[in-house]
């Protein structure tokens, strides 16, 4: 299943791009990043009810649909594609973090009201050095008759200003490292939490500073061990946004070529000329092999790969670059025009800037490959 | 059940090896009993040294014949793209003079296409064939002629009619490779190897009844060979391997691969052995050094989304789904990857990248990777013409403009130094 989707895979996301059309217009997407929410709830609540988005991923047991990886890349490429704003991402991430670190009750009591979209939450592990490893983890939390309680700042979250519970990673006082990390589930209205939107160049994907003085927190899972539900986590992540990411690096590569063909200068086409025709050529190559890493390694989730880690850095690594470098070359190819506000270039183009970077930049992530490369 | 079924076609090919293979026999005696029984190409027509089976079948066919050590028909080399051609193309003489040596590997081919004047542009070729009483008199030159000194015969492309427009005008041939009037000469390459011939003909002769269809249609018996060329690239390696088993025929047989795989011994180099790298960089302490592990692993996302590309490419073929773009892509990325390991290779090698042969790494294969590469980007349709094709053919966007295919080709402007 690595190198092609099933019937009904494709089915479905040719349904999924048809409602997305429809429902995530520019125009829509331009009037929803302009909000100080960034997603309205209604709109989204009805949206993922009648697509059942939120479910796909959370197993049956859990109120979810069970499917796998698989089709959440297939979700995410096409919200890549349409810019979706909605809190999908962020409670996915969530979801993830709580099936891999929470207990059996834990499981039971948080996943099916992100499963049916009655609850948003995100997942909250960058503090203000910018650093998604286990390093860059400075929150202690604390436990004092028998209740805990978080102290420190999270930033760069993911709809952190909107979100209804929030996955926190802290890590308990005077440990280091891997050793000592502890999930925890915080409430987006706690006492002793203040919540601030930061202001995003990506104005699409909103994120948040989160500062904690002394909140009360539910552990998730065993506090100080867990670092592997860390790791899984954040390869999930990656490959997650890796998926969305080559959905808008297609979108933008196609606006771009559909441009070139109706753009008149010099008495013909400037699809006609070599020089568009060539770099054309090499934004598909780019933006396929980009895909081919993202399935592979949504696939490489689903079927328990070894590999894991070094696949899911490679095809973020991939991503980033291939993504941004279409941007790079759709606002050329659109010319001065693809400079301008009023045209939809730029909202690609920053996003592809923000996913650059979110969860680590393509440096980080070859990095990564090489430390746990096994071919 | 149907005659097509495999299980029928492996009862069928094992009960005839049992009956007839015999490794005592020599090459050329055992495929010569081997084509009459059809056996020896099963996709081809009974008619003609065939059994008119799927070419599915083929590889059940070759699964019976190494279950047994059977030694097969000749299949490396331009003889393949001879047959292909001649089968499509070719008269009742063409197939009865031909088809049976091919098979039986007592001829070789080369492929007489390329001139100094046309590479991408090869309708543009300049060579002449002018009727001089009944026959056929060819002047002109060709390069990139793989094999060509040890050919019998060759297929040419010439252009026989001035007058007309350039695809129109030429017409295709099989030339006796051993006459006075056809030289070959080696054609060095940069990285010293000379794998590929230059040929010139003066006053070289052809026999009106070696013309493959009628002056006009050659350009499109060319685009025959070329696209089972095309489809056997690929194909190319796995011939390379001939049995490791003892015995005469076996020795006749590596013998042949031998002299037909020869050409292509720097063909891994080519392609930038990424296999080497992360060996290499172990080797020299270099997979410690933060930039170079960037380098690296650019290189091995690049190789491995290649690898995966192709293989979802191939993918949508078996599932009889229609390819999507990635199916076109697999040229073009070769060449990106070669320059990136030809890259990576000069940085880990450092000091030493500056020497070859006996006093390099590795006994001189990084040197030879380093001057190799650059082959990748240009041969079997250069990566421009490449994009070309990806442009037009996948996104659909116009095609070049043409200035040269409206008018006779004698009016078409060529190289200064071209004759015609």
């Amino acid at each position: 299943m690595r190198f092609s989707f099933t019937p009904e895979q494709e089915e479905f996301r040719a349904g999924l791009r048809r409602a997305l059309e429809a429902r995530s217009p520019t125009k829509e997407v331009r009037r929803l990043m302009a909000t100080e929410a960034g997603w309205e709830r209604d709109g989204w609540q009805r949206l993922n009810s009648e697509l059942g988005l939120t479910a796909i991923q959370i197993p049956e047991e859990y109120g979810g649909q069970g499917f796998g990886f698989g089709e959440l890349g297939i979700v995410l490429e096409e919200m890549g594609r349409s810019l979706l704003c909605a809190p999908f991402l962020s409670t996915a991430l969530a979801a993830m973090a709580i099936q891999n670190a929470g207990s059996e009750e834990q499981k039971r009591a948080l996943l099916p009201a992100l499963a049916d979209g009655s609850r948003t939450a995100t997942l909250a592990v960058t503090e203000d050095n910018g650093r998604n490893d286990a390093a860059g983890i400075a929150m202690t939390a604390t436990q004092s008759g028998g209740v805990w309680r978080l102290v420190g700042t999270k930033s760069f979250v993911l709809d952190g200003h909107t979100a209804d519970l929030i996955v926190v990673l802290a890590r308990l006082a005077g440990t280091r490292g891997d050793s000592g990390l502890a999930f925890f589930t915080v409430a987006g209205d706690a006492a002793g939490l203040d919540r601030r939107r930061l202001d995003t160049m990506d104005e699409t994907r909103k994120l948040a500073r989160l500062q904690f003085a002394s909140v009360e927190a539910s552990p998730l899972g065993e506090p100080g061990k867990a670092a592997a539900a860390f790791d899984r986590t954040m390869q999930q992540a990656v490959i997650c946004l890796a998926n969305e990411m080559v959905g808008g690096a297609d979108r933008l590569r196609q606006d771009a070529l559909d441009y070139t063909k109706m753009r008149m200068q010099f008495g013909r086409s400037i699809a006609s000329f070599q020089v568009t025709k060539h770099k054309a050529a090499d934004m598909l190559v780019d933006v396929e092999m980009a895909k081919s890493a993202a399935y592979y390694a949504a696939a490489a989730l689903d079927e328990g790969d070894d590999d894991l880690p070094a696949l899911a850095a490679l095809a973020k690594a991939a991503a980033s670059e291939a993504y941004l470098q279409t941007a790079i070359h759709a606002v050329q190819m659109h010319g001065g025009i693809g400079f301008t506000w009023d045209n939809d270039t730029h909202l690609w183009f920053k996003r592809a800037k923000s996913s650059e970077i979110l969860f680590g930049d393509a440096n980080w992530h070859r990095e990564q490959m090489m430390r746990h490369w096994k071919h | 059940m149907s005659e097509h079924d495999e299980a029928t076609v492996r009862a069928e090919v094992r009960a005839w090896l049992e009956a007839n293979w015999n490794p005592e026999y020599g090459l050329i005696e055992w495929r010569t009993r081997l084509i009459e029984s059809g056996w020896g190409a099963p996709h081809w027509p009974r008619q003609w040294y065939g059994r008119d089976l799927p070419v599915a079948m083929n590889a059940v066919v070759d699964e019976e014949f190494a279950r047994v050590g059977a030694v097969g028909v000749a299949k490396a080399g331009i003889r393949t793209l001879a047959a292909a051609t001649i089968l499509a193309h070719g008269t009742d003489l063409h197939k009865e003079k031909f088809l049976r040596r091919i098979l039986t590997g007592e001829d070789t081919w080369c492929q007489l296409f390329s001139e100094p004047g046309s590479g991408s542009d090869m309708a543009g070729a300049v060579t002449r064939a002018d009727r001089r009483g009944n026959q056929w008199v060819i002047n002109g030159q060709k390069v990139w002629t793989t094999s060509a000194h040890k050919a019998h015969w060759g297929l040419l492309l010439a252009r026989a009619n001035w007058d007309v427009a350039k695809h129109k005008g030429l017409a295709y041939f099989v030339l006796d490779m051993k006459q006075p009037g056809v030289q070959v000469h080696p054609l060095k390459q940069m990285n010293g190897h000379a794998s590929f011939n230059q040929v010139f003909f003066t006053d070289a002769i052809v026999e009106p009844e070696m013309m493959i269809c009628d002056v006009g249609d050659g350009w499109t018996v060319a685009t025959t060979t070329l696209m089972h060329e095309r489809r056997g690239a690929d194909g190319l390696r796995s011939w390379a391997t001939g049995s490791d088993r003892k015995g005469r025929i076996y020795e006749e047989e590596r013998a042949e691969v031998a002299t037909t795989m020869e050409p292509y011994k720097w063909y891994p180099q080519r392609a930038g052995r990424v296999d080497l790298v992360l060996e290499r960089a172990r080797e020299t302490g270099k997979i410690d050094d933060p930039i170079m592990r960037q380098e690296i692993a650019r290189l091995l996302i690049m190789s491995k989304t290649a690898e995966w590309t192709a293989r979802r490419a191939r993918a949508a073929q078996e599932q009889g789904r229609p390819q999507g773009p990635e199916g076109s892509l697999g040229k073009l990325v070769s060449s990106n990857v070669a320059r990136q390991a030809a890259r990576v290779h000069t940085y880990i090698t450092g000091a030493d990248a500056l020497l070859r042969g006996k006093d390099s790494p590795m006994g001189g294969v990084i040197a030879e990777i380093l001057v190799s590469v650059p082959a990748t980007s240009i041969a079997g349709g250069t990566d421009e013409i490449q994009r070309n094709i990806i442009s037009e053919r996948v996104l659909k966007m116009p095609k070049e403009i043409s200035v040269d295919t409206d008018k006779p080709f004698r009016d078409v402007p060529r190289n200064i130094v071209s004759s015609s």
